[in-house]
This record gives structure tokens, sequence and C-alpha cells, in this order.
């Protein structure tokens, strides 16, 4: 097993209830997989994070990036700055 | 290297073509982007802006430098994050160039690509709530959690 910190911004943290989780992930999972568990823990994230992009310790990252304990993955939605 | 900063510190116009290199150029362009007291139909009290930062910083700095050398330009951009009020400026883009056509592309794309690619996110307030925007989307914020 190896841990993993997901961070979630704009309203995919509102739908989730929180900005900051910790998971716990089998070895060699991937992002698509950590999103996976996440939508198990949190089905209201479930049509969001599919439009959003990921990324992995600080760089976008595709969804078949495997992760290693410690990495930080984030979701985030479409971005609205400027 | 390209200047860019996103902080919560309030924007100064009056430093930004410091920021930039001007030597060559005869040319200085600079755009601001203030939010608006109106936003689909609703009176806007205030913006809130969210940011990845470590990722917000880097894609920033890294487009500004891919504007310099598509537009042969010298740039640098401020972001504000956190709280930001109507008619306050939440983000300022300073091009230089030989001549204006160059500057004055760079600024337009360095604004479209920020819309498009770095992950800063902003809640509106209005008096009866609050939304996120998302991309093209408004979506209501049920719960005011603190950004910041």
């Amino acid at each position: 097993m190896i841990k993993a910190t997901v961070l979630l911004f704009a309203h995919f943290a509102d739908a989730a209830g929180s900005s900051k989780l910790e998971m716990d992930l089998n070895d060699s999972a991937t992002v698509q997989v950590c999103s996976e568990q996440l939508i198990g823990k949190h089905p209201a994230l479930a049509d969001l994070l599919k439009i959003g992009r990921a990324a992995v310790n600080g760089e976008f990252a595709a969804n078949d990036r495997i992760l290693h304990d410690g990495d930080e993955v984030a979701f985030l939605p479409p971005v609205s700055g400027g | 290297m390209a200047w860019t900063q996103i902080s919560l510190d309030p924007i100064d116009p009056a430093l930004m073509p410091e920021r930039v290199d001007q030597e060559g150029c005869g040319a200085i362009v600079t755009f601001s982007g203030a939010v608006r007291s109106k936003s689909r139909g609703k009176d806007v009290l205030y913006l809130e802006y969210e940011a990845y930062k470590p990722l917000a910083e880097a894609e920033l700095q890294r487009l500004v430098e891919e504007a310099e050398v598509k537009f042969g330009v010298r740039a640098a951009v401020q972001h504000r994050i956190g709280r930001v009020y109507p008619g306050e400026s939440s983000i300022l883009v300073a091009a230089a160039s030989p001549h204006r056509a160059g500057a004055f592309d760079a600024c337009r794309w360095i604004m479209d690509t920020i819309k498009t690619s770095v992950p800063i996110w902003k809640r509106e307030h209005h008096k009866d709530g609050a939304d996120w925007i998302e991309g093209d989307s408004a979506v209501p914020a049920v719960v005011l959690r603190p950004i910041l």
C-alpha cells in the first residue's frame, strides 16, 4: 500500500467537504485509480472529476501516471483566473 | 528571466513597467484586469481567488517565457489571490517590444492563455451567496469554506 495526499480546489473541495485528504492506495495505483477511489468515498465528485485535470507533485499529469508513496495528487476544475 | 508573481499583494500599476526590461524597446503595453461590479446580472460584493500555488506559479512563469519567445517581447505578470473588490485590479500584464504589434499581441495571448491553463479559480460573492466560476460555468458555492 502507498499513501497519497489528495488536494481539491474550488467547488471540487466543496463537493467533497474537504480540500485535503489522505488516501491509501494499492502499489502502482494510477491517477485514474486514485480518482475512482475518491469518487467511491465522495460520490458527489463523480461527474466533476472528468471535467477537470490532474496534477502530481505540482505538475500536470495524465490519468495513467503511476503514483508513489507520499505523492501529492491535485484534482483541478476548469480554471477561471485573470 | 521574466518577472511573475501570484500573491495577496495589491497591484500597483506604476511599478509594472520597471519589472520589464525596456532596453531597445519602443513600445510598452500594460493590461489591467479589474473586478466588475456586476456579473451575470448580480451585483458583485467581492471576488476571492484560490490558487494551486506551486503549479500556478510554475505555469504562469512558463507561459510568460513562452510569450517572450513567441512574440519577441519581454513580459511580466502580477496576479492577485485572496479577496479583491470591484474596481480593483486582479491582474496586470506588461509587455515591451521594439514595435507595438508584438507587445499588444503578447498581452492578449498571455491573458487568453492564463484563462485556460493557470490553476486559479474565483469565487464571486453576491448579497445572496456566492458562485464558483469554473471555465464558462458558474456553480453555487454551497459552503463558504475559507480558501486562504
